[in-house]
């Protein structure tokens, strides 16, 4: 059993790519979960679309040995990056009106 | 020499990113994204994704996390230096994410994935161009008219000028 985990360990493959993903998913999903900060549930999301994309190109070079996936993780970085603009936008006008990034203390929609 | 380069790249992205979600101050949490983007970014190389790993450290080092320091810096308070975030909710926030992960490892671990005998082409950036102007031509040009939405609505929304 021992031996069997070593030796997986010793050859990095496409199981390996897909469990660093889930791991980096997860640690994304529990900064979203518990910051209060808006910016740091920004860099959270962040982190789930490197890890999305991590298991998009793992797939293209391991499964498929076609360039699809690859250019899916293109999509998904160009929308990352209309995301965080459109985002970041909001949270400064957020702190103009309410003196405050706290999404925990942001419940009104109007001033 | 693939398994070493591996576990480094691993590591630097693992660890990098656990300083984002664990540390207190946020301009720490800020710093370390960089790591792991570029953990990442290495992850690509090995993965033979070379275009990706260029475009992931231009975007993503290069744009995203200079906005987001941007967003760190304009909305802290200054006077009082209060950087640091607080969390909540984290007990049950710990059992839906280890619950998550448990469930998504076990997910990998069990599934008997199909293996390509065919790799990807080695340089790939040439292939991803003629791929973005033929196959996914309509993809590109919605992704390219929301980029431009997206600019000028962020330009609108944070000039917007409060009325007196």
């Amino acid at each position: 059993m021992m031996e069997q985990v070593l030796q997986w360990l010793k050859t990095p493959g496409l199981n390996h790519f897909l469990i660093l993903s889930a791991i980096l998913f997860s640690m994304g999903i529990y900064a979203v979960l518990t910051r209060k900060n808006a910016i740091m549930v920004l860099m959270g999301i962040e982190l789930v679309l490197n890890a999305a994309n991590i298991n998009f190109i793992a797939f293209s070079r391991y499964s498929t040995g076609t360039l699809d996936g690859q250019i899916v993780a293109i999509f998904v970085i160009i929308l990352a990056a209309a995301e965080v603009a459109i985002a970041l936008a909001i949270v400064l006008n957020i702190y103009q009106t309410f003196n405050t990034v706290n999404v925990d203390e942001i419940n009104q929609l109007r001033d | 020499m693939f398994t070493v380069i591996f576990y480094v790249f691993a590591v630097i992205t693992l660890g990098a990113s656990a300083i984002v979600v664990f540390s207190r101050n946020i301009v720490h949490s800020a710093f370390a994204l960089l790591f792991a983007f570029f953990g990442v970014a290495g992850l690509y190389v090995l993965l033979m994704a070379d275009f990706l790993a260029i475009t992931q450290l231009m975007i993503y080092v290069g744009g995203i996390l200079v906005l987001l320091i941007f967003g760190v810096m304009l909305t802290q308070r200054q006077i009082d230096v209060d950087i640091r975030t607080g969390t909540f909710q984290v007990f049950p926030a710990l059992v839906i994410v280890s619950a998550l992960a448990g469930t998504l490892v076990g997910m990998f671990w069990v599934t008997n994935w199909k293996i390509a005998q065919t790799a990807p082409p080695e340089t790939t950036a040439s292939k991803i161009g003629e791929l973005l102007l033929t196959n996914y031509v309509l993809p590109f040009e919605i992704a390219s008219v929301i980029l431009l939405v997206a600019l000028i609505g962020a330009a609108m929304i944070a000039r917007r000028e409060k009325k007196a």
